[in-house]
């Protein structure tokens, strides 16, 4: 591994360039953050990668920027997590500040709201290719219980709008459920 | 003093929307539209569609907008650093907690519960950015109604994704250029 300045710098620069391109919310920069930091620099785990995602989506605040913030400490501590929220605010406080300045012009702008559009669909794609991966890597853990976690959860956030924080809570509920039930066989083998 | 108030406004707004996205946005109009008048109930609805259309989380849109509007950059920058100190302080000592504790066998498996359900929430966001590319924000989603341009950028855009490997960056961008295309020609 890089030394600790030339993990900064690199993690300032993808951060700042992932930012920029965090169309459609916080799941988006997630993704991003995930293709970057576990499939190309290796610097962290799939497994790892989940479980920041899970504590930035259980924290208050946007995602993208608890995203960052995770990924920053993971790599280096509180420095990390700076330098991350920093490259993370630069973008989207840059555009909109232009955009509050001269709003009128970029509202009417037929060209650039359909190149705006068009970039949804191909958010979508990206989510829907992440979501294709991860999610056969839950269905051949041949697990029955994470396929079940999965499929209940999809279709609580899908169809029923439940707030993701109540997923979130009723999974750690249910793991340390079954954690102490587990503990407990062992216990009276 | 407007930069404090604008800073603690937002710090309530960053500690007390969780779920992220959506779930900022009654918030923050409670905030800037009830509470403070800073924004019309028609400029809070034209913040929130520059906030779809732009990069950034909405509530970091929303406090430098709001912020600008109101007092100038100095105020962007105080509503901001209101926005993502909670976040700063909540998520880095959760973070340390994780780092420090998870070799333990107890949480390990407490995690295994809830790692499937993050995948199926990651899902349920690409869900609803494609009902709204594909159907706008009309309430019935029927065959006829569907975008179709979009359509066929999403299924490209896959294709490329998965066979051609190609950086999701760059697809992103060649969706918005295609649209673009398209409406230039068709008009």
């Amino acid at each position: 591994m890089e030394n600790k300045r030339q993990v900064l710098a690199k993690l300032f620069l993808s951060t700042l360039y992932l930012s920029a391109f965090t169309f459609g919310g916080g799941y988006v920069i997630v993704t991003l953050l995930k293709k970057k930091f576990v499939d190309e620099y290796h610097w962290i785990e799939e497994n790892e990668m989940l479980d920041l995602v899970a504590i930035a989506q259980s924290a208050p605040g946007a995602i993208a920027v608890n995203g960052a913030i995770v990924v920053g400490y993971k790599l280096a501590g509180i420095a990390g997590a700076l330098t991350a929220i920093v490259a993370t605010i630069i973008p989207p406080f840059a555009i909109i500040s232009l955009i509050a300045v001269f709003y009128a012009a970029f509202r009417s702008n037929v060209i650039i709201s359909k190149i705006l559009e068009g970039m949804q669909a191909g958010v979508g794609a990206v989510i829907a290719s992440v979501v294709y991966e991860m999610g056969a890597g839950v269905v051949q853990s041949r697990s029955a219980a994470s396929i079940l976690i999965m499929a209940a959860s999809f279709i609580a956030a899908c169809v029923f709008q439940v707030n993701v924080i109540y997923i979130v809570l009723a999974c750690i509920l249910l793991g340390t459920a079954r954690t102490l039930i587990h503990i407990r066989r062992e216990e009276r083998k | 003093m407007i930069y404090l108030q604008l800073f603690l406004s937002f710090l309530q707004i960053g500690l007390f929307s969780f779920g992220g996205g959506y779930a900022a946005m009654p918030l923050i109009q409670g905030q800037v539209v009830d509470a403070h008048g800073w924004l019309s109930m028609s400029e809070f609805t034209d913040l929130i569609t520059i906030s779809q259309m732009t990069p950034g989380p909405i509530a970091i849109n929303s406090a430098t907008f709001v912020g600008i509007k109101i007092a100038g950059l100095p105020g962007a920058l105080a509503a901001t650093l209101g926005c993502i100190l909670p976040s700063c302080v909540i998520v880095t000592f959760i973070a340390w907690l994780y780092l420090r504790y998870r070799r333990l066998n107890a949480l390990q498996s407490v995690l295994n519960s809830l790692r499937p359900a993050v995948v199926a929430m990651i899902a349920s966001a690409g869900v609803s950015i494609l009902v709204t590319a594909f159907w706008g924000n009309e309430a019935r989603i029927t065959l006829a109604g569907t975008n179709r341009t979009l359509a066929v950028i999403f299924l490209l855009c896959v294709l490329l994704l998965r066979k051609g490997k190609m950086n999701p960056i760059w697809v992103m961008v060649l969706a918005g250029v295609l649209n673009a295309a398209v409406s230039l020609v068709g008009t």
